[in-house]
C-alpha cells in the first residue's frame, strides 16, 4: 500500500472543505445543535429528579460519543459519494490507486472530519453544561476507539450498497446511525430492553462503550474484558465491511456498472 | 516492442456480444484510430483496456505487463481522457492536476504541473474551478491531467467531441505534437473522419465488436471502392457484410 494515492483522497476533502464553508458547516452545525438540545435537557432532568444524580455526564456524554460515531460513519460516506456527486468513477478507479488504498483514504479523510466534530462538541459540552471527560478517565481513549472503528466498518458497508445499488440508494445511509441507536444502548441500558434485543446489542460494539460508561458514572466497576471484546468485534466488523467493498466493486467491474455508474444499474 | 498488445478480446453482457475476439497492437509514437458506429464496442474496448470492465475473455500488455495480474503497473503507464469523464468540477484545474499526479505517483509534481499549465495553455485558469471552463477549457484540462505521468498509452475517447473547429484543430496539433515528442502511443476514438485522416497513422474499424477493416487512413477508402474515409465509414457502419471479403 503506498501513502501517496491516499493522501490524494485526503488532500481532496481538504480542498473542498477549503473552498466551501457550508461544507465545514455541514460538518459542526448538526453536533452544535444536538449537543445545545441535550445539554439543556440533562441540566432540566438535573432540576426534577432526585438530587446526587447528575444527568450530565450519562446522557449528554452518550450524545457526545455517539454523535462521534456518527460522524465517523458519515466521514468514510462523504469523501466516496464525492466521486459519486462529480461522476469521478472512471477517473479514480481508471487510475493505478488499488482498492485498500482508496478505502484508506476514505478513512483517513473520516479521521479529519470527525476529530473536527468530536472538537466542537467537546468545547460546546464543556463549555456550556460543565461535562467533564476527566469523569471517564484513561477509558476515553478505548471507548473513542471502539466507535471510532465501528463507524469506519458501518461507513465502508454504506459506500458497498450505493456502489451496488447506484446514487439513488444514497438515502440509505442517513438513516443507519438512528436505527441502530435503540438497539445499541446509547441512553439507557440494555437490561431495560427486553432479552431478544439484548442478544442482538451484544453484537453491536458500541453497547460496550456506552455500558461500561454508565458503570463508570454510576460508580460501578467496569469490565475491561467487554470493552476488548467489542473493539474485537469492530475490527471484525471492518475486515469485513472492506471484503463486502472489495467484492461489490469487483461485481461492478465486470458487470460494467463501474464504467456506467450514472445509469445506476446495468441490467 | 509495441506498447499495447490486445489479444482475442472479448466481452459479453448477457446475451449481448459487445467485443469479439479482438486483436491489435500499437507501436510507440503511433497514433490509432479506432472507428466504427455506435455500438460497435469501441468504448467498451478503451474501458478494458483502463481495468474499469472485466473482459469475459482475452489479455491486455501494456509493455508486456498484463493488467489482468498486474494492474498497478499497467495503469502507471497508462492515462486517459473522455468526453463523458470530466475531471470533477468543484475542484480548480490545479487542485485537479494535484489530485490525479498523486493517484499516478508522479515525481517532482509541482514542476510537471507548471509544464502541462503552459503546454496547454491553462496557466491563466490555474486557479480556476473545472466547473466554470468552457468546453474547449475542460478538454484541455482533462488531456493535460492525460500527460500528467507522462504515460506511454494515452486513450482517448471521442476527445475533440465537444469542441468548436478552431479548438479542436488546436487540440488535435497538441496531441500529435506531444506524440511526436514523447513516443506515447494513443488509440483515438472519434466519429470526425476529417480529424481521423489528419491525425491517425493507421486505423481500426470495428462493427460489431470485430476489426472488419485496418490500414492507412488516407489510402483504405480507395482499396475498398470508396472516395472518403466518411463514404467507408458509412458502408460499415449500413453494410458491414459487404466489406468482410
Amino acid at each position: 500500500m503506498r501513502i501517496t494515492p491516499i493522501a490524494a483522497i485526503v488532500l481532496r476533502q481538504l480542498y473542498l472543505l477549503r473552498g466551501g464553508a457550508t461544507r465545514v458547516l455541514s460538518l459542526v452545525i448538526w453536533v452544535a445543535i444536538d449537543i445545545i438540545l441535550w445539554g439543556f435537557m440533562t441540566k432540566y432532568l438535573n432540576t426534577v429528579t432526585a438530587a446526587g444524580f447528575d444527568f450530565v455526564p450519562v446522557l449528554l456524554g452518550a450524545v457526545l460519543m455517539w454523535d462521534f460515531f456518527t460522524r465517523v460513519m458519515l466521514g468514510v460516506t462523504m469523501a466516496f459519494f464525492e466521486d459519486v456527486w462529480s461522476r469521478n468513477f472512471l477517473n479514480v478507479f481508471g487510475s493505478p490507486i488499488s482498492i485498500t488504498e482508496y478505502l484508506a483514504g476514505l478513512v483517513a479523510s473520516s479521521i479529519i472530519t470527525s476529530t473536527l466534530g468530536l472538537l466542537v462538541m467537546l468545547a460546546l459540552a464543556t463549555a456550556l453544561f460543565g461535562l467533564s471527560f476527566l469523569a471517564y478517565g484513561g477509558l476515553l481513549v478505548p471507548f473513542l476507539m471502539v466507535l471510532f472503528l465501528f463507524g469506519i466498518a458501518l461507513g465502508i458497508v454504506a459506500c458497498s450498497f450505493v456502489l451496488r445499488y447506484g446514487p439513488a440508494a444514497e438515502w440509505f445511509v442517513w438513516p443507519i446511525p438512528a436505527i441502530l441507536s435503540p438497539f445499541a444502548g446509547v441512553f439507557y441500558p440494555i437490561s431495560t430492553m427486553p432479552t431478544w434485543v439484548q442478544r442482538l446489542a451484544h453484537a453491536l460494539p458500541p453497547m460496550y462503550v456506552f455500558e461500561g460508561m454508565r458503570a463508570i458514572v454510576t460508580g460501578r466497576t467496569i469490565s475491561m474484558m467487554s470493552l476488548v471484546i467489542g473493539g474485537a468485534l469492530a475490527v471484525f466488523y471492518i475486515l469485513g465491511a472492506s471484503v463486502v467493498f472489495t467484492r461489490v466493486y469487483r461485481k461492478a467491474v465486470r458487470t460494467g456498472l463501474i464504467a456506467r455508474y450514472s445509469a445506476e444499474s446495468v441490467s | 516492442m509495441s506498447i499495447l498488445s490486445v489479444s482475442n478480446l472479448r466481452k459479453v453482457y448477457g446475451d449481448t456480444l459487445a467485443v469479439d475476439d479482438l486483436s491489435f497492437s500499437t507501436e510507440p509514437g503511433e497514433i490509432v484510430g479506432l472507428l466504427g458506429p455506435n455500438g460497435a464496442g469501441k468504448t467498451t474496448t478503451i474501458n478494458m483496456i483502463l481495468g474499469v470492465l472485466e473482459p469475459s475473455a482475452g489479455r491486455i500488455q501494456v509493455e508486456r505487463h498484463d493488467l489482468a495480474t498486474d494492474r498497478r503497473e499497467v495503469l502507471l503507464r497508462t492515462n486517459f481522457a473522455a468526453v463523458y469523464a470530466p475531471l470533477p468540477g468543484n475542484l480548480t484545474v490545479e487542485q485537479n492536476l494535484r489530485f490525479f499526479a498523486m493517484l499516478y505517483g508522479v515525481q517532482a509534481i509541482a514542476e510537471r504541473i507548471a509544464t502541462l499549465l503552459e503546454q496547454f495553455d491553462l496557466a491563466r485558469f490555474r486557479h480556476t474551478k473545472c466547473g466554470v471552463l468552457s468546453s474547449g477549457e475542460q478538454t484541455r484540462v482533462s488531456l493535460a491531467k492525460a500527460m500528467l505521468n507522462e504515460p506511454r498509452l494515452l486513450l482517448l475517447d471521442e476527445p475533440t467531441a465537444s469542441l468548436d473547429p478552431a479548438t479542436a484543430r488546436e487540440v488535435r496539433a497538441k496531441i500529435r505534437n506531444v506524440t511526436t515528442a514523447t513516443r506515447v502511443s494513443v488509440l483515438w476514438t472519434s466519429h470526425n473522419m476529417y480529424e481521423v485522416e489528419s491525425v491517425c497513422d493507421r486505423v481500426l474499424f470495428l462493427s460489431h465488436g470485430r476489426v472488419l477493416l485496418e490500414g492507412n487512413p488516407r489510402t483504405l477508402p480507395q482499396e475498398h471502392g470508396k472516395s472518403t474515409l466518411e463514404e467507408l465509414f458509412i458502408a460499415v457502419a449500413r453494410e458491414p457484410l459487404s466489406l468482410e471479403s
